[in-house]
């Protein structure tokens, strides 16, 4: 099959490799129709990962259709269109048994401070990912949805990550009818979470990125104020500046480890490693919330220590929450905001892209070329089987008429 | 803001903090759908039995192992489902093994697994080459679209990288001629 290969830091190709196949009972196997390339893929990509082995395939977002299923698995079959949920999780630990599906202890035997996830190195399970013809989905009973009829395949794979964890960051915030929201990043998680700032009731909401084209997306989609952070001297005294002098109720960190603003950040955490990853975008958070303000963060962050300012959580009685999303527990609403016209995900799609030119897609995402905010991936079997799904439809009905 | 003494601005805080709850723009789609917190789906935070699983098992089948696979030293054993993908192998392979000597909790065991990644990389170009396979660094690293679609940073790249070339192969040849 051809899968996406990582081959080092900014390098990787699409090449042959082995189909995955059944490893455990409850394994199935999907071929995948659409994947998308996550920022935190970008993190492998940069080689900021530990443990990211050469020949791992990333994509943790992906749906597609079962090919294949194990001996125990009882509730899909060959044939099922699903989205698959970044987290791999197992249904019956202590944390799955507790809806934190995200941490779950019984997939991922080289951290137990990390759950499983697909393709995202072996830090986090070594699974294989979805940048892939096919991929073996572990725990098929437990992970997959089946993608509601009236769904877009578009739609569906923004929620296996990008929309639920936007959805989660804005709820971890515990906003309050009328609160002041500052998000920070502009990528589609950052989007999504200023979206849903406004459906739990936030009174105003601020985006704060670097990229003028981002802000301008979203000043216009999610619709929210935006302020560019090379515009501003002082971030935290801006955001006072613009929410009465007291700060915001809620700072979401929507960026993680690759934050720009800061050069000691960037050259202490993303050059020498000093600390895992520049948290410049943490520490404006915890500085431009408002005392007693609550702090959300999905952003995310290497395994070892930051420079943050904790004496000022302290002080301030702020509240941090964080999670990887638990996708599973957020879909059923999700999927009622989208079949109500609340959420269309698919909207912050820029860029579709063969997996033939995974490299190129890799570097344009990267790079911020080409006004790229969310790319797709679509194999080369994807097509085909589309278009053989089309013909036996056509075909069906047909028949029926005859 | 002046900082002179006489003309020191004074400011008083007293907002009510009905004040400082804001209205909502008109026309936000879905504004408030999730207004009420104990109704939004990951309330509360750890919520028991688990909803929206098909678990129909007391005891989770256990995974045959067939490749290398290494556990953190902070839980006894395996999981019971893991990954296989690309089992640890040659010096690198030697270099996780010594790291997960060390808990999560030990920069050492990051530290020696970021190293290990490197070690895998130059791995990898000899395993292409002794396969035939010389690797497309230009490609690989997304050159064609930088020359589409930011030439200038291209041509700026390609300076750098051939001055630096250049100042290489320069020292190279005066040490050549020093001895």
């Amino acid at each position: 099959m051809l899968a996406m290969q990582y081959r080092g830091p900014y390098r990787v190709r699409a090449t042959h490799k082995a189909e995955p196949r059944i490893e455990h009972p409850n394994d199935a196997i999907v071929r995948v129709l659409r994947s998308c390339i996550c920022g935190s893929d970008l993190h492998l990509y940069h080689g900021l990962v530990p443990d990211t082995r050469v020949g791992h395939t990333f994509g943790h977002e992906f749906v597609g259709v079962v090919e294949q299923v194990g001996p125990s698995v009882r509730s899909l079959q060959k044939g099922d269109h699903v989205l698959v949920p970044f987290n791999i999780f197992c249904g019956t630990c202590f944390f799955c048994q507790k809806e934190l599906f995200s941490n779950c202890h019984n997939v991922n035997p080289e951290a137990t401070a990390i759950g499983g996830i697909y393709g995202y190195s072996h830090s986090t399970g070594g699974y294989d990912g979805g940048q892939a013809e096919f991929v073996r989905v572990p725990m098929a009973d437990i992970g997959p949805l089946k993608i509601p009829a009236d769904m877009s395949l578009d739609d569906a794979v923004l929620l296996t990550d990008a929309c639920p964890t936007g959805y989660q960051a804005a709820e971890m915030g515990e906003i309050a009818e009328g609160d002041t929201v500052v998000v920070f990043g502009a990528g589609p998680v950052g989007l999504f979470a200023a979206k849903s700032a406004w459906l739990m009731g936030a009174g105003r909401v601020i985006v704060v990125d670097h990229v003028e084209y981002r802000l301008e997306f979203a000043r216009q989609w999610v619709p929210c104020e935006v302020v560019n952070l090379k515009e501003v001297k002082d971030m935290a005294e801006h955001i006072k500046r613009m929410t009465d002098w007291l700060g915001a109720d809620v700072c979401i960190d929507a960026v993680g480890a690759e934050a720009v603003g800061n050069t000691l950040q960037q050259l202490t955490g993303r050059y020498l490693k000093l600390q895992a990853g520049a948290a410049t975008v943490l520490h404006w958070a915890i500085n431009s919330a408002r005392k007693g303000g609550n702090i959300s963060i999905v952003g995310v962050y290497g395994p070892t220590g930051n420079m943050v300012p904790i004496g000022n959580v302290v002080n301030k009685g702020l509240t941090i929450r964080a999670n990887q999303a638990s996708v599973k527990r957020h879909l059923p609403r999700l999927i009622e905001h989208i079949q109500a016209g609340r959420l269309k995900p698919s909207e912050v799609i820029t860029h579709r892209f063969p997996l033939e030119a995974i490299a190129d897609a890799y570097h344009i995402f990267s790079s911020k070329l080409d006004h790229c905010i969310k790319p797709v991936l679509i194999p080369p079997s994807a097509h085909a089987y589309e278009r053989e799904l089309a013909s036996q439809v056509q075909a069906q009905s047909q028949v029926r008429v005859h | 803001m002046s900082n002179h003494p006489e003309d020191m601005t004074v400011y008083v805080e007293k907002t009510t903090p009905e004040e400082h709850q804001r209205r909502p723009p008109e026309g936000i789609p879905g504004w408030g759908a999730d207004l009420d917190p104990q109704a939004r789906p990951a309330y509360p935070m750890e919520r028991t039995p688990p909803r929206f699983i098909n678990k129909h098992w007391d005891d989770l089948d256990h995974q045959p192992r067939t490749v290398k696979v290494f556990h953190s030293t902070e839980r006894p054993g395996l999981t019971p489902v893991f990954g296989t993908a690309q089992p640890p192998s040659g010096l690198s392979g030697l270099i996780r093994a010594g790291a997960f000597r060390y808990s999560e909790n030990d920069l050492r065991h990051w530290l020696m697994l970021l190293f290990a990644d490197r070690v895998d990389v130059v791995e990898g170009i000899i395993d292409d080459l002794a396969h035939g396979h010389v690797p497309n660094f230009f490609t690989e690293m997304g050159g064609p679209a930088e020359w589409r679609y930011n030439r200038n940073g291209f041509i700026r790249k390609a300076f750098i990288a051939g001055g630096i070339a250049a100042l290489l192969l320069y020292a190279n040849s005066r040490r050549k001629r020093r001895t």
